[in-house]
């Protein structure tokens, strides 16, 4: 114990990307007490952002993992690549916040600080080498992500959303306590290299305990990915947090979630191949089954996305299901894709709020190509990525996921998937059918701002391109994930 | 049946009793003070695991710091309707169906039980050579630094959150 105590700088070193976006963070919340223009703050907060991914970029390219803090900490290529979709969507939400957070009246420098404190625990989860750095970041993206979803305080929406998620969140975390003490109880350590090798040592595969702890993480992130059936705060958190923070929260926990879930299951439960399936199988069905089917009836955009977003996490968790590290690298693919396809649809939404009219109702889209044909346009690319037509990303992510699955032997999912992936098609169809088919109603206003643009020509350019020349992509996240 | 296993035995069953009566109490003050019951009965559990320490935690931050935190909210939040009102809205069947199957799963688990020897480095012995209050204090400074550190950025969020949201509004 006495020996390897101390600590060097240099062993600070794989964790200075967080210690970036930590001060950051604590920068911007000094910094709203002396600018007043809001503007200011989040580009503060973008380029703390910039810096933090200057860090990892610096650090990558190790291919071998680098452990700190007495092996609770590692960074290597797999952390490296979910950070790199933690900045994106850090950075994409603040550009399309600024400007709707001053129509939503909820305009302060701590929004921004919050995003960032969030963004440091999902770097934390990816990172985590042990259950118990795994677990606090998971709290503080969860706290701070709580807070942002209650932020626009006067709405009874958000506030519902927030209580409705701090509740479910707190019975995830308790979920996934139990998960982690019965694992430790068997196996006498909550480092998640260790534990792969006390299942082996001590020849507790079959146990039942160890499979009721897989179980219980499992559910626990199953909460936060929102998979059915643990699906059901999604809908209403969605619809009632303000639309920015929907499109964070549909983005950022999920990819947090898939990558501790590919962790632990590749890593610590590694030898329990067989069991994790047997669970995850079910759970992926019925989870594209429910996303894809409850969203046909929906009439308000958000929550319509919200059932998409289960529906995806369905797509994404058969990569994980796959079981093989290939497997691992389409769900860390279609993650990417994800962000950017996700993103832009929420950007359109939030286009459509101005002061006195919320633009929720998918009605809201009629004939919107007559008025605006260019927002009518990039929404129309970004429904036909989420639904997954090409030439456009999404069906790159959906292409590679089903490929992988087919290759180990999954065929009749790949099937199944495919039949929901066509149902979606219908939901998100209709929109386009709105804009483009049917006579304009009410007048529409778009409210766009410059950093609005940014995002937006981010998201739709990234969308055709990776559509396009998916190999880019492909070869950054293999190259990450297999080395 | 050792006296030890009579007492531990007494604490099981009196810690199921106290958290039925804390879920099942119409007035919210009764089920606060049967949590507070719930809570020293839990510290006595955790002397059975040898570790002072924490019993000695969970009586002064959750017996004495939140326990006061909660009986003040609600005593401020004036909650006279909720005691007229129904409760669990007739789920409860439902509920104890779960429960119950749950129960049965459990009891399955359990039975395949295979005791392992102790394992970690932290044996009872180890930790009575040197204290309960040493042990976690040095490994809390070394090895577990980072768990630490990052929940003092979580306790930040916490303060953060809590002025956001109670804050008034300023903008309006």
């Amino acid at each position: 114990m006495d020996a390897g105590t101390t600590l060097t700088i240099m062993d600070i070193r794989p964790f200075v990307p967080e210690l970036t976006l930590l001060c950051a963070g604590l920068i911007l919340i000094l910094l709203d007490l002396i600018v007043k223009r809001k503007e200011i703050v989040a580009a503060v907060g973008v380029a703390g952002t910039i810096a933090a991914l200057y860090a990892t970029y610096k650090l990558f390219g190790y291919a071998q993992p680098q452990y700190a803090f007495f092996d609770m900490f590692v960074l290597d290529g797999y952390s490296s690549f979910f950070k790199l979709i933690f900045y994106l969507n850090l950075i994409l939400t603040i550009c399309i916040s600024v400007k709707f957070m001053e129509i939503e009246k909820a305009s302060c420098g701590e929004y921004y600080s919050l995003l960032i404190f969030a963004t440091s625990g999902m770097m934390i989860m990816a990172s985590a080498a042990d259950l118990i750095v795994l677990y606090l970041g998971l709290e503080l993206m969860a706290l701070s992500t709580y807070i942002l979803a209650g932020l626009t305080r006067k709405r009874h929406r958000s506030n519902e959303a927030a209580l409705k998620y701090f509740f479910l969140g707190a019975f995830s975390s308790g979920f996934l306590l139990y998960g982690i003490s019965l694992t430790f109880g068997l196996t006498g350590t909550t480092n998640i290299r260790d534990i792969a090798h006390a299942i082996y040592a001590l020849n507790v595969m079959d146990s039942p305990i160890l499979y009721l702890g897989m179980i219980f993480i499992v559910v626990a992130f199953g909460f936060k990915i929102a998979l059915a059936p643990f699906h059901m705060w999604a809908p209403d958190v969605y619809e009632g947090a303000p639309t920015s923070i929907t499109a964070f929260m549909s983005v950022g926990p999920k990819a947090a979630g898939f990558a501790v879930l590919g962790r632990v299951l590749f890593d610590a439960f590694g030898g329990m191949q067989v069991q994790w399936t047997s669970v995850l199988i079910p759970m992926a069905v019925l989870t594209m089954a429910l996303g894809s089917i409850i969203a046909l009836s929906q009439t308000n955009i958000k929550r319509m996305l919200a059932y998409s977003s289960i529906a995806h996490a369905g797509y994404m968790l058969l990569g994980v299901i796959a079981g093989t590290p290939e497997g691992l690298t389409s769900t860390a693919n279609y993650l990417m894709i994800y962000t950017f396809m996700n993103i832009g649809a929420f950007a359109i939404v939030i286009m459509l709020r101005r002061e006195g009219f919320r633009g929720e109702n998918i009605e809201d889209f009629k004939g919107l190509s007559k008025s605006h044909p260019l927002a009518a346009a990039l929404m129309l690319i970004f429904m036909f990525s989420l639904t997954g037509i090409p030439p456009t990303a999404g069906f790159v992510g959906k292409f590679y996921v089903f490929m992988e699955l087919i290759n180990s032997g999954y065929t009749y999912l790949a099937v199944i998937a495919v039949v929901f992936s066509a149902i979606s098609a219908f939901f998100y169809l209709r929109i386009v059918m709105y804009m483009y088919m049917k006579d304009p109603g009410e007048e529409i206003v778009i409210t766009t701002s410059p950093s609005m643009s940014i995002a937006l020509a981010i998201t739709c350019v990234m969308v055709l391109i990776l559509g396009v020349f998916p190999s880019f992509l492909l070869n950054l996240v293999r190259y990450s994930i297999l080395g | 049946m050792t006296v030890h296993q009579l007492i531990f035995i007494y604490f099981a069953i009196a810690m199921t009793g106290i958290s039925l009566l804390v879920v099942t109490r119409r007035n919210p003050v009764h089920s606060v003070l049967f949590m507070l019951v719930l809570f020293v009965h839990i510290a006595a559990l955790y002397l059975f695991l040898n570790a002072e320490f924490l019993a000695a935690v969970q009586i002064i931050v959750y017996a004495g710091a939140i326990m006061v935190l909660f009986l003040f909210v609600i005593m401020l939040l004036n909650l006279r309707r909720e005691e007229t009102e129904e409760k669990f809205h007739r789920q409860w069947p439902v509920s104890a169906g779960a429960v119950a199957v749950l129960a049965v799963f459990f009891i399955m688990i359990v039975s395949k039980i295979v005791v392992l020897p102790a394992l970690g480095e932290y044996s009872i012995d180890a930790i009575r050579s040197e204290g309960s209050i040493m042990t976690v204090g040095k490994v809390l400074f070394t090895k577990y630094l980072l768990p630490f550190e990052i929940a003092s950025i979580i306790l930040l969020v916490a303060i953060i959150g809590a002025i956001v949201l109670a804050k008034k509004s300023t903008n309006s």
